[in-house]
């Protein structure tokens, strides 16, 4: 089935005219009819448009052939519902966005068209990126293909389905505290998070724009190296987009990772970890002492402030960029008899549960009074966990933790308790806070069910060739990538 | 720090966002767990201690001040809940 493969398998059979972007397209499609009734990953998609975009990628191929320039013609990639795309609809999985549809293509769109994908479909996520297990959508819950009475994670649920249930060879999604990483371990995929500016956030929907990255979801680590080297680089249309070269991030997974140094802190192993992640961790990490890498216990001492720092930061700025949701120039509307009352209306009736509480908590700490107490010891704290990881990465070349400290809980599990729901957040917020970078990789699965487990690398600030060259040592000299649910 | 105490009310009327009662009750139950949590961050001395807005060291990014295509006037009406002659309808503000 050409859905289940990957990009660079895909390529070569795309260059020997052995298959058509027709046909792997047309296995997507197939697989979404089959399957997205029960998952949900999807919360629409143009087929016609997709096929259309599939039969130009074989008409250059039958008139120029393969070439460099555009390594990913004829493979389709699936797009979170939070990045614009010209001309298809755009709503955050929110309501408040009424029936927008995207004027202009975001930065990575328009990288990723023109390395010849074919971008399709809008992928369900928690509204407005906000939650952990994609059941805060306007357009239901996505459920998780390993088990579907679970949860896929979030805020990227629905970009982790499509790829483990192989609906799409590889999507996007965006992650503030872990919203890509988290998903793509209870889902059993690789996801990526860059370094913060990495990658331009110009037609993104801000969420929390000091700690927001766009990155990609993939079936293994050369295909994230793939796109992580398509959608990198600076954008004129983005100030915190750094202007740093963008090396051929393929070229780093020589397989050859005898000397690095990996990071074990030992505030991670701790409390609220589940038995049978721990000993997934513990067998990865001998895992890389095998393979040459020396293990090195380090301390990341404010690791237990991290989500309080983030859920005032976060929200903060949530609140500031969501206010731009007041149904004058776009999206949904709903009257009133002057304009604060229409303001108050709309964003009453337009925005969901947790977005609401994280207007609300964001509008708090930054309200008269509370400033200083909230939001600026925040930031303050923000400095000592960002100098955590600095210290840390004198000695070390990355990081080793695991993503979190379950498998997929259950669907309505968590949904009536806000911070029991943050706590799941523990082991990939604190990445974001400091602008670093992290990749999440299968490394086993839990025995009863059977789910994906996790495990996290964090890399330096721009330190992604390092940090990928060593998950791509470690998949290859394991299984658990190869994988695949029976769906 | 104020301990565990919100006035929902009054914060929703700063974020211009009307909540039903029951909403109200609900929000400021798990604000107020919340709050508890984010207490901690009392414990830490942050004396001296610069605060980080961004984790990158760009300042006074700028780029040279050219025209260049932008949003045609079409395309930005395109989404309007409600429009009228290039211009967005909106309530009366003055009388």
């Amino acid at each position: 089935m050409l859905n289940q493969l990957t990009i660079s398998e895909l390529t070569a059979k795309l260059a020997s005219r052995d298959v058509s972007a027709r046909e792997i397209t047309q296995s997507c499609l197939d697989q979404i009819a089959r399957v997205d009734g029960k998952i949900h990953a999807f919360i629409s998609y143009d087929a016609a448009d997709a096929l259309a975009q599939a039969d130009a990628a074989d008409q250059l191929l039958s008139a120029k052939g393969r070439d460099a320039s555009r390594p990913l013609l004829g493979i389709p990639i699936a797009i979170k519902d939070v990045l614009a795309v010209k001309n298809q609809p755009l709503n955050c999985a929110s309501k408040i966005l009424g029936k927008f549809t995207s004027t202009y293509d975001a930065t990575v769109i328009e990288k990723l068209k023109a390395a010849g994908a074919i971008v399709f479909g809008r992928l369900n996520m928690d509204e407005f990126a906000m939650g952990s297990s994609t059941e805060n959508s306007a357009f239901g819950a996505t459920c998780n293909p390993w088990d579907i009475t679970r949860i896929p994670g979030g805020s990227s649920g629905g970009s982790a389905a499509a790829v483990a249930a192989n609906e799409c060879i590889a999507s996007l999604g965006t992650d503030t505290g872990g919203s890509i990483r988290q998903p793509a371990a209870l889902c059993g995929c690789v996801g990526l998070k860059p370094t913060y500016g990495r990658i331009s956030r110009y037609g993104l929907v801000a969420y929390a724009s000091s700690l927001d990255q766009i990155g990609p979801f993939t079936k293994n680590v050369a295909d994230a190296a793939t796109l992580l080297g398509v959608m990198s680089g600076h954008d004129l249309r983005d100030s915190t987009s750094i202007p740093q070269p963008v090396p051929d991030y393929t070229k780093a997974l020589t397989g050859d990772i005898r000397g690095l140094k990996l990071g074990l802190p030992k505030e991670y192993m701790v409390g609220g970890l589940d038995p049978e992640v721990k000993a997934a961790v513990d067998v990865a990490v001998k895992k890389y002492e095998e393979l040459g890498a020396e293990i090195v216990e380090i301390s990341l001492p404010h690791t237990d402030y991290a989500i309080a720092t983030y859920y005032i930061i976060a929200t903060a700025e949530a609140s500031t960029n969501l206010a731009r949701f007041d149904g004058i120039r776009y999206g949904a509307r709903v009257d009133g008899a002057d304009p604060a009352e229409l303001y108050s209306k709309t964003r009453g009736a337009g925005f969901g549960a947790e977005v609401k509480r994280r207007i609300i908590l964001g509008t708090y700490v930054l309200s008269s009074g509370y400033y200083d107490a909230y939001y600026l010891r925040a930031q303050k704290v923000r400095t000592l966990i960002r100098q955590d990881f600095l210290k840390a990465f004198e000695t070390v070349d990355a990081i080793i933790t695991p993503t979190t400290p379950t498998a997929a809980f259950k669907i309505g599990e968590k949904s009536d308790d806000p911070l029991q729901m943050y706590l799941s957040d523990i082991f990939t917020i604190s990445c974001n806070l400091a602008g670093i970078c992290g990749v999440s990789l299968p490394c086993g699965f839990t025995q009863n069910p059977k789910l994906p487990i996790g495990l996290q690398l964090l890399g330096k600030p721009f330190g992604e060739e390092t940090m990928l060259r060593l998950a791509h040592a470690y998949e290859q000299n394991t299984a658990w990538h190869q994988q695949r649910i029976a769906i | 720090m104020a301990s565990g105490e919100i006035d929902v009310k009054y914060v929703a009327q700063l974020a211009r966002l009307s909540l039903t009662p029951e909403e109200e009750k609900k929000i400021g139950a798990q604000l107020g767990n919340i709050l508890v949590y984010i207490e901690k961050l009392s414990e830490l001395d942050v004396t001296n201690i610069e605060p980080t807005a961004h984790a990158v060291p760009l300042t006074n990014v700028t780029r040279a001040d050219e025209v260049c295509p932008s949003l045609s006037h079409a395309d930005a009406l395109r989404n309007a809940p409600r429009q009228a002659g290039g211009l967005f309808i909106v309530p009366k503000i003055v009388e």
